[in-house]
């Protein structure tokens, strides 16, 4: 059973008399342990696709089946049960909390997870550690650099283990040394058995994947597996 | 949903942040909750002293009063017209079953003299029944008799203020020679302590002589009407009503009062007219609180206005936190501990500083202050309670924000 399952899904905003097709029958497997890039030009619907893999977003029409659970339909608070705790999420702009220290920061997702503090305050710390920030732990955002605050994101992404990790372009702010090493963060952690799906529009960002999605007005065009590479700076 | 503790946490900290801001938004609720407060606090405490007023003057007693007059279209209040008269004195004494016993009251405000001091209080002239009527004891000597008024002795009884301004603190005055307007007097008694009258006067700053001396010496000259009031008390507290129709009746006859015309005298009862006080005390008091009760509700209103900039400046954590998992509920549920936490560290300092307010205005201006235990209970309830109504339209509107375009707000 593939983990992400899209049958026939489309999403279509309407706004008066318009309707705009951001989705048109997208079909997707993506199974579990797959690194997968997405890419598109602007408006090419694939920060939707993300927000409705994300579980942020509900299809207009067609089914989402994530790990075995039909989306469609669910409520708000089921949507951010789920995304709790089958998803981790890394932002373009970080989107840490200000003013609050890189171990709180990772705690975030465990507070609403009800794991207990002494638990939570543990586990943030190997996530910490794992990204290799364990001597950054009380400093705040403002504190940090930005490849150090996108560190402190994906710690939060997978404190919680979830199966699938999406980042929306995640080096989009980023310097191009700062980009490789996030980069290579994220594919590492395929190697613990998570899924990691991106947005980018950087090529040399995409090779980094070895499934590559390319989204045009609202479908997928090209879908293709590239070979595995583990892509040296050069 | 998270625990309890874990959002008060939240919203704790939340407030940490913006202290300035935190204590002025407090600071409606504060005022609010300090006036209400402060002005039940001051309400109870003037019921309060008509209370004891009440209970100094004794429930049973009733004054009678001269009549008023009317004189080319100018109405005199009660006693600017003396009609009653010796006769009706005792007839009341005698006629009138429900009445225990009866006593005239003439009052004069005078310089009494002693050998050391001189003071100005207030001379009264009355007979033995009136200390009966108050229910008043002489603590040492002996009180005024029916031989002092029979034969005009110039005898005298005092209060313990005027002992105490004429002979010195804790001097026996009994024995002690007064002069009262050029004629002295031999100070016979001295009256136990009384306190302040419901009016505020101190009761104990007074001198009584018998009526017959009073009259002669100080009034000059008796004659047919009784310049001053009658104290009466009824058999019980329960008969004052009745000793009212009986002592109106009776003075109607006597006053040969045609059937539809208007008392030329006034009964009143002590309870009654406590209880008239008490009535607009509490009228008073119930309309400032409630003025007291709007500031704390514009109270809530601050609370509920800056909710909602906290609501729009942290809608990217909204955001952040809808994504990561939070329920609606979380979010909601944070907003609204943060408000009312706002909302009860208002009604805690609001509660000390109107207390505190209450007893400054009571020492500055002599009122008496009364802190009911459930009025402070109540005022912090009613803080909580705003919080909370105020909290929830903006707390909602948390709850409420799509996580996407929450994470997008700039």
């Amino acid at each position: 059973m593939a983990l992400i399952e899209l049958r026939d899904v489309s999403k279509i905003y309407v706004s008066g008399d318009t309707e705009l097709a951001a989705l048109k029958n997208v079909n997707l497997d993506v199974e579990a342990g797959e690194f997968i890039a997405v890419t598109g030009s602007s408006g090419s619907g694939k920060s939707t696709l993300m927000n409705i893999i994300g579980c942020l977003d509900q299809p207009t029409h067609g089914t989402y089946t994530l790990s075995g659970q039909a989306i469609a339909g669910l409520d708000r608070g089921q949507l951010a049960t789920i995304r709790n705790h089958f998803i981790g999420f890394v932002f373009q702009s970080f989107n840490l909390l200000a003013r609050t220290s890189a171990l709180e920061n990772v705690e975030l997702p465990m507070i609403y997870a009800r794991v207990p503090p002494a638990e939570r305050r543990k586990r943030a710390r190997e996530a910490l550690e794992r990204v290799g920030l364990a001597d950054r732990m009380s400093h705040t955002s403002s504190q940090l650099s930005g490849g150090q605050q996108q560190r402190v994101a994906i710690a939060r992404a997978l404190v919680t283990r979830p199966p699938l990790i999406l980042a929306d372009e995640p080096t989009g702010n980023l310097d191009t040394k700062t980009s490789e090493s996030v980069m290579t963060l994220l594919s590492d952690l395929r190697k613990t058995g998570i899924t990691v799906a991106f947005v980018t529009h950087e090529t040399d960002i995409a090779a980094y994947a070895e499934r590559l999605l390319v989204l045009r007005d609202g479908q997928i065009v090209r879908d293709e597996r590239t070979s595995q590479q583990s892509k040296e700076p050069t | 949903m998270i625990s309890v503790t874990e959002t008060a946490r939240l919203g704790f900290r939340a407030l940490l942040r913006n202290k300035t801001r935190a204590f002025l938004t407090a600071l409606g609720i504060i005022i609010g909750v300090a006036a209400v407060i402060c002005m039940v606090a001051i309400g109870e405490g003037a019921k309060a002293r008509i209370q004891n007023m009440l209970e100094a003057t004794g429930t049973n007693v009733l004054i009678v009063l001269s009549g008023s007059t009317s004189q080319g279209g100018m109405r005199g209040g009660f006693g600017s017209q003396p009609t009653l008269t010796w006769e009706d004195l005792r007839a009341i004494q005698n006629e009138a079953p429900s009445v225990r016993t009866a006593a005239p009251l003439s009052r004069m405000s005078t310089p009494v003299i002693s050998e050391t001091a001189t003071w100005t209080t207030t001379v009264h002239g009355t007979t033995p029944e009136y200390f009966d009527i108050r229910d008043w004891a002489i603590v040492t000597g002996t009180g005024l008799t029916q031989a002092d008024e029979s034969g005009a002795s110039r005898s005298a009884v005092v209060g313990k203020t005027v002992a105490s301004k004429l002979f010195g603190e804790g001097v026996n005055p009994i024995g002690q020679s007064i002069r009262i307007r050029e004629s002295p007097y031999t100070i016979v008694g001295m009256l136990d302590e009384k306190g302040q009258s419901g009016m505020g006067s101190d009761q104990d700053d007074a001198v009584f002589v018998p009526m017959a001396t009073f009259g002669a010496r100080i009034q000059g000259g008796l004659g047919k009407f009784i310049r001053g009031q009658i104290y009466l008390s009824a058999i019980s507290p329960q008969a004052t009503t009745t000793v009212e129709q009986e002592v109106t009746k009776l003075l109607r006859e006597k006053h040969r009062i045609p059937e539809g015309e208007e008392d030329d005298f006034s009964v009143r009862s002590i309870a009654e007219m406590a209880g008239a006080m008490s009535a607009t005390t509490t009228t008073l008091s119930a309309l400032l609180a409630s003025i007291a009760l709007v500031s704390l509700i514009v109270g809530g209103i601050g609370v509920m206005n800056i909710m909602l900039v906290s609501v729009t400046e942290r809608t990217r954590e909204i955001g952040i936190r809808l994504a990561v998992g939070a329920q609606p509920g979380d979010i909601l549920a944070q907003f609204l501990v943060e408000a009312l936490t706002l909302a009860a560290i208002g009604g805690i300092i609001g509660v000390a500083l109107g207390i505190g307010a209450g007893k400054l205005l009571s020492a500055q201006f002599g009122w008496s202050l009364v802190i009911r235990p459930d009025i402070v209970v109540l005022a912090l309830l009613v803080s909580g309670l705003v919080g909370v109504v105020f909290g929830l339209y903006p707390a909602r509107k948390a709850a409420r924000l799509d996580p996407i375009d929450a994470l997008r707000y700039e």
